[in-house]
């Protein structure tokens, strides 16, 4: 700690800040454009200028940068003072010399930095008399829309997105007076966190085209605490919404997951929520031929209910994309013996074995703010910047954090950015990869080892043995790989916090016994590690938590006749499992019940379908890939706009749909009625209550604010339908208002904080008024709770090791390969994501390519026991020989394992029909 | 026809005479509320109503329709008996004193022998309608307007009464009549000049007429005790106020400026024009005066008025005793 | 007490004097409908949305005036036109909210929402009172004559390119190194 005085009055501060970190932590306002508390400083704005004195006696001072200046003890500086002043303003007025007359037509208006810090600074006149430079933009893809003319040249795009998430297609061009910040030619920014510029980037520059295409000002959307459900990390997302949609989705600061940061399939991947053709009202039928009928709430109950007593037995099938809540209702709906968890058997598997090995490996699981502050890293089988991006970045800076430590011997601040990158150079953490293909961190690793899953499992197996002798030796293990295995566990053994991570993408039990094998050789050395395991959907580590039988057992069961009706929450069965074999399953069912919210081709075949809530319009609490249990909070509801629409969450039907089935009088119930209910039926979910506060929790006896206070148009966006305004939604469910009535403020710490504003800071930088020092923890505490703890004591290594690959003369095997966009099932579904994402391929090595006779692009079908599919060939020159890498997210029942034959489509016209034919909204 | 003697021809006489007034009474206090609002617009240089029929004529018709076709509801609060009483005893109670005013020498509807008292003995009566009406309401604005009503009725009565004491010492006399009678020479505006002075202003205070209308006062106590009256009852109260103007002004012409007495013109003539113009002075003070605070009305009427009421009364005693005849 | 009681007496007959003296003064009130009323051209009336000299819609759908108005009884979406200028997709006014302050009209950045002498807006039914984007354009550019917002801003549309707006210098070509 340090004692510093500003303006006269003496603060505690950290030491090891600079000063302008520091004021901002204690919440004084200094204006600032290039440091970013992620970033550190580099003193190129000039707009943080306070005059530093050197003793109590000196009156004279001198100016400097506040954010590199360190906040020694016995720091005097003034904010206040009149030169300091003077100075920020006219360093403003020059910044705004050459920004353009366009803020009404500016994106960023409204949550702009710049407009913040111009206001802050006083600035309100123009006097400079000359002529404003300008500057063509380009073509940036479908994220991210380019104004150069705005600019200020502050670096801080470049410095994230080539030094912190690893982008190398965003520069700085020019000299002087025409510094260009771009690409060397129009095209798609091609790092998975370009949409981070938007935020980072203090105007309009970088801004948010999925937003603009439906824009709406910052005050005037409604916001909810919300979890982003597009993969296991668990991100906190801030999604606003207007005139029933979402339209944007903002980073929302969590100081142990995602901190400032989220990848740009969370952040635009949206548009699902938007869709037209979703289903909005309930829609029955008796028989599979007919026509469905909308019905309101009442009579679809009723018909379910009645058809659903009239079945044998009813089998529930949900969904790792659903929320607990729903999963639950579910079960307790149709009972424990009659619930599939709709995960097919080998993931499954996977997937319990991740809970066991989480909580009985002898490492914990770290949080991603934790994984940076690792500084040896193995991952095996995992492309994390394709699985679980966000993690990946996270990674990334683990092995960056090397010149920290570096830079701290020679006494440089870390936040000196350029100082510690200088010294650092690419001196980085080791960081191993092994993985078949090329991944995002290779650039960062050490080495990236592409082996087949089986020879990565006997890698990890090595290295486990390697480390603790007593750990399972692997048999006639080739040089080459002991080699590495001498290498990696050197390198693990030498690190003061090694961290392994691995996960389901390979869908390999074998990979995670060897990443578990590691993991607990490393906790026998005592070692202060870390295992993280990554899960390829947003709950299905929670879903894992609550168990239930696999979906296979549960087509089984519909296949055989042994029940005749089967409720389906929030599942595409047809994503999951083979087309013949759901075909075959759902013929022999009476009654098809399916509730989601998006018109899947399960619902398509629905005899009650209900209409139920996406992440926007419902509650519910999701488990994340470290075992954090999160509330996702309803953003807005749907019968505000559309008072047809009859969206309800998942939980809430199914409480209905039993009612109705046992005859009983249709109750309410409320979110925190079934998170209990959840919580006390399942002992590993205990803790999911603690998760977000409930409904009844006031801050100064006020709800909290889903609006800013500046929303508009509360008397007229309605009016076109009824000029009279209906009473205020309520909510039963959460502590939030569907108003503007109701605390919104930064002076009360609390976790669930719907928007960021402060007085003065309506831009994303408003976060460093909610945290307890910039960069830090909320002042609430960071919101979740950890389930799923770590059992102590030893725990025997795992034994089965599986042989070493074998490369079959004329079958390959299949390797899903993650892919962050169109990868996953719903957000695929939102039109930019379409466009941004690349076509779904099938990866050869360039030996079986020439085996085959083909090259790069020509069509090949793939044939298995699913099916048959035709995708274009893409040759990777390190791929393996004999496996076939498939891109993931394309659906109908291709999974990890599969022997399947290649045979070369002759004719190139064929149009390549897989990814078509597995979703046809896909193109 | 031989029932009808001259005895029964004098009792229709007096019932058609007492028929008349009472409606000329009641219409006059209708009229009224129109005059008011087109003498206040005039004065404050706009037309007021003047819509309905050749120069608003037609207004009263509208207004009547309009208060008598809303709902007339009581609230479920209120104490359901005293709040219908309540408006009834306020009109009845003020058209009852009418039966003093002699308007000419022929006529008139009763010629009691304490005329005046009886008077002071409705005005006395009419407390209780307002106390009643703010009572029954059940509502704190009611009450605290009625509160006001009764006190400062109260206060202002103390000396109303005894500011006339010197028209009736002079008189001998507590019959109206013998009181017009007794000013054929000289009005007793000119001996009674202090005793006008406080009975005017003790006549606007009990019937809260501006600026002595605390007891309603719009801007804070949302209208005072008949805030929860709608339709007929509040147009009984709303009429009764005119109705009492009415009768303070004809008491104020009875006692002060000679009755009927004058010249040239009819006896009846003289009575209404003079009737009208002290009217006509009450809507000039409504137009023109602002409204004093509470306690500045009652500190007022105890510290002002009744001393100089006092005075007046025992200068008028001593010179009826000192002058003989 | 004496002279108190007298003047505060005479202050009072005064006044009524003076008051009744303005039985005789002209009124100050007119017989609308009568006779016809004259308002100002700065009178805050009925709200339209002009266009520019170029018989362009000049609202670009910055929201401001929505923000603005104090009883919340804007709402509109922006659009883009294919050259890329923004433009209101629908643009409401609920006038039976209104209170005609003129607060959109202040802070509207481009001259587009302006309020007019007008104020002859009665409806039967409420509903008649909500007024969309095609009830409040017209055709000309209201009080503001000159104004045209994409001359002075820098972003480019159809038709004005990059470095064409009031004090722009020509776009930079970042591929020269000299000054």
């Amino acid at each position: 700690m340090a004692t510093i005085h500003v303006d006269g009055k003496a603060y505690e501060v950290n030491g090891a800040d600079n000063l302008l970190q520091a004021c901002l932590s204690l919440g004084l306002d200094i204006p600032y454009f290039c440091w970013h508390p992620a970033m550190g400083s580099v003193g190129a704005c000039r707009q943080c200028a306070v005059r530093q004195y050197k003793d109590e006696d000196d009156d004279k001072g001198m100016l400097v940068m506040s954010c590199m200046t360190p906040a020694a003890d016995r720091t005097r500086i003034s904010i206040e003072d009149d030169e300091a002043r003077e100075f920020r303003a006219s360093v403003v007025e020059w910044l705004m010399i050459n920004h353009p007359h366009d803020c009404p037509v500016c994106e960023e208006g409204g949550h702009c930095h710049l407009q913040d810090m111009t206001v802050m600074t006083g600035h309100d006149r123009r006097r400079y008399r000359f002529r404003k430079r300008t500057h063509r933009n380009q073509y940036l893809g479908p994220f991210i829309a380019h104004e150069m003319n705005r600019c200020i040249t502050c670096y801080r795009c470049v410095r994230f997105y080539n030094e912190y998430a690893g982008g190398e297609d965003l520069g700085a061009f020019g000299a002087n007076d025409n510094i260009y910040f771009g690409r060397h030619q129009d095209g798609v920014l091609e790092n998975e966190f370009a949409g981070n510029l938007t935020e980072v980037c203090p105007t309009g520059v970088f801004t948010d085209q999925t937003h603009s295409d439906h824009y709406t000002r910052k005050w005037d959307l409604q916001f909810a605490p919300s979890i982003c459900h597009q993969c296991s990390v668990g991100c906190n997302i801030s999604p606003g919404e207007r005139y029933g949609e979402i339209r944007r989705i903002e980073n929302r600061y969590h100081g142990e997951v995602n901190g400032h940061f989220l990848c740009d399939r969370g952040r635009f991947g949206y548009g699902y929520v938007n869709r037209t053709d979703r289903p909005r009202v309930p829609a029955w039928r008796s028989q599979s031929k007919d026509d469905p009928v909308e019905l309101d709430v009442d009579a679809a109950l009723g018909h379910g209910g009645s058809a659903l007593r009239a079945a044998r037995r009813i089998i529930g099938i949900g969904s790792p994309r659903a929320s607990l809540e729903s999963n639950h209702q579910l079960r307790e709906l149709v009972g424990a013996d009659n619930f599939s968890t709709g995960i097919s058997a080998p993931e499954q598997a996977g997937l319990e074995r991740m809970t066991e090995l989480n909580r009985t490996c002898g490492l914990p699981t770290p949080s991603l703010r934790d994984v940076e502050a690792h500084d040896a890293i193995f991952v095996l089988g995992e492309d994390l910047i394709q699985s679980a991006a966000r993690l990946g970045l996270s990674v990334r800076q683990a092995t960056l954090a090397r010149r920290h430590d570096l830079a701290s011997k020679l006494g440089i601040p870390t936040w000196n950015t350029d100082a510690v990158k200088t010294h650092g150079q690419d001196r980085l953490h080791p960081l191993f990869i092994a993985y078949p293909s090329a991944t995002g961190l290779d650039p960062v690793a050490v080495r990236r080892h592409a082996l087949a899953p089986n020879d990565i499992a006997r890698l990890g197996f090595a290295v486990a043995h390697a480390i603790d002798p007593a750990a399972p030796a692997v048999d006639d293990l080739d040089s080459d790989m002991a080699e590495a295995a001498r290498t990696i566990a050197q390198a693990l053994k030498a690190a003061s916090r090694p961290l392994i991570i691995s996960g389901a993408s390979l869908g390999s039990t074998s990979v995670l016994d060897a990443a578990g094998n590691i993991a607990r050789a490393l906790a026998r050395r005592a070692a202060r590690g870390g295992l993280m395991l990554v899960r390829p959907e947003a709950n299905s580590t929670g879903l894992a938590l609550m168990g239930g039988h696999s979906l296979e057992w549960a087509l089984d069961e519909l296949t055989g006749q042994s029940a005749d009706a089967v409720v389906v929450v929030e599942n595409d069965l047809y994503d999951r499992a083979p087309r013949d074999r759901v075909d075959q399953a759902l013929a022999k069912v009476q009654t098809l019940v399916v509730l989601d919210h998006q018109y899947t081709r399960t619902l398509a075949r629905a005899h009650l379908a209900l209409p139920s809530a996406s992440f926007a319009e419902g509650d519910g609490t999701l488990v994340n890939l470290e075992g954090r249990a999160q509330r996702f909070f309803q953003v807005y509801d749907p019968r505000y706009i559309r008072p047809q629409s009859r969206i309800h969450e998942s939980w809430r039907w199914l409480h209905a749909l039993g009612a109705s089935l046992h005859r009983r009088p249709a109750s309410d119930i409320t979110l925190d009625d079934v998170t209990h209910g959840c919580a006390e039926a399942h002992p590993m979910l205990a803790g999911i209550v603690e998760a977000a506060p409930g409904a009844n929790f006031r801050i100064e006896g006020l709800r909290l604010a889903r609006e800013p206070h500046r929303y508009s148009g509360r008397t007229s966006m309605r009016a076109d339908q009824a000029v009279a305004e209906p009473r205020p939604l309520q909510d039963p469910d959460t502590p939030f208002s569907f108003s503007m009535e109701g605390y919104s403020g930064h002076g009360r710490p609390r976790q669930q904080v719907p928007f960021a504003w402060a007085p003065g800071w309506n831009s994303p930088q408003a976060w460093n008024k909610f945290t307890d020092e910039v960069g830090g923890h909320l002042r609430g505490g960071d919101p979740g709770a950890k389930v799923m703890p770590l059992i102590p004591g030893h725990h025997d290594y795992a034994g089965n090791l599986p042989d070493a690959f074998q490369r079959q003369p004329d079958r390959w095997q299949l390797v899903m390969m993650a892919r962050l966009f169109g990868g996953d099932e719903t957000s695929s579904r939102a039109e930019p994501m379409q466009e941004r994402a690349e076509p779904a391929h099938l990866t050869l090595s360039e030996r079986d390519a020439e085996r085959l006779g083909v090259s790069e692009g020509l069509p090949v079908g793939i044939t298995a026991d699913v099916g048959e599919v035709v995708l274009p060939v893409h040759v990777d020159p390190g791929w393996p020989d004999g496996l076939a890498g498939l891109s993931g997210g394309i659906g109908g029942g291709w999974a990890n394992g599969f022997m399947v034959e290649l045979v070369p489509a002759g004719n190139r016209h064929n149009r390549p029909a897989g990814a078509g034919e597995a979703r046809p909204w896909n193109g | 026809m031989e029932w009808l003697t001259p005895q029964w021809q004098a009792n229709l006489l007096a019932m058609g005479q007492a028929l008349v007034i009472l409606l000329g009474a009641v219409l006059l206090g209708a009229v009224l509320t129109v005059i008011e609002r087109r003498l206040l617009g005039l004065w404050q240089d706009r037309y007021g109503p003047n819509r309905v029929g050749p120069f608003g004529s037609l207004q009263l018709v509208a207004d009547m329709i309009k208060i008598f076709f809303k709902e007339d509801w009581i609230p479920p609060f209120a104490d359901r008996t005293l709040f219908v009483l309540s408006p009834a005893i306020a009109m009845a109670s003020l058209l009852l004193s009418f039966i003093i005013i002699p308007i000419t020498p022929g006529w008139g509807i009763a010629d009691l022998h304490i005329g005046l008292l009886f008077f002071f003995a409705m005005a006395g009566i009419n407390v209780y309608a307002v106390l009643f009406g703010g009572w029954a309401s059940g509502n704190k604005y009611a009450l605290i307007g009625a509160m006001r009503a009764s006190a400062q009725t109260l206060s202002y009565e103390v000396f109303m009464g005894l500011a006339l004491m010197g028209v009736v010492a002079i008189t001998g006399s507590f019959n109206m009549r013998e009181i017009v009678n007794a000013q054929a020479d000289l009005w007793f505006i000119v001996p009674q000049f202090f005793g006008f002075c406080t009975f005017l202003i003790a006549g606007i205070a009990v019937t809260h007429r501006h600026p002595f209308d605390q007891p309603e006062a719009e801007q804070e106590l949302a209208d005072g005790y008949h805030v929860e009256y709608s339709s007929m009852k509040f147009g009984m109260f709303f009429i009764g106020e005119y109705v009492g103007m009415v009768l303070v002004s004809a008491l104020i012409v009875t006692l002060f400026f000679g009755g009927w007495h004058g010249p040239w013109l009819p006896p009846v003539v003289w009575f209404a024009l003079k009737t009208g113009f002290f009217l006509i002075f009450f809507i000039l003070l409504r137009g023109s005066l602002p409204r004093p605070r509470y306690d500045r009305v009652m500190s007022f009427g105890w510290k002002v008025c009744l001393p100089l009421t006092l005075v007046n009364l025992l200068v008028t005693g001593a010179v009826v005793l000192l002058v003989p005849g | 007490m004496l002279k108190w009681l007298i003047t505060g007496t005479w202050s009072q007959l005064r006044t009524m004097g003076l008051v009744f003296m303005h039985s005789f003064r002209k009124r100050e009130t007119v017989n609308y409908p009568d006779e016809e009323v004259y308002l100002p051209p700065r009178y805050r009336g009925r709200i339209i949305l002009t266009r520019d000299p170029d018989g362009e819609e000049r609202c670009v759908a910055c929201n401001l005036c929505a923000v603005a108005c104090p009883v919340d009884c804007i709402s509109l979406q922006k659009g883009e036109q294919e050259d890329g200028r923004w433009y209101p997709e629908f643009f409401r006014i609920n006038f039976s909210r209104c209170i005609y302050c003129g607060m959109c009209e202040e802070a509207c950045p481009t001259s587009a929402i302006q309020l007019t002498p007008d104020f002859e807006m009665s409806e039967y039914r409420r509903q008649e009172l909500v007024y969309e984007k095609e009830d409040l354009l017209i055709n000309g550019p209201g009080k503001d004559h000159d104004y045209h917002f994409y001359k002075v801003a820098g972003m480019a549309i159809g038709g004005k390119d990059k470095g064409r707006a009031q004090n722009e210098q020509e776009p930079k070509d970042v591929k020269t190194l000299l000054p």
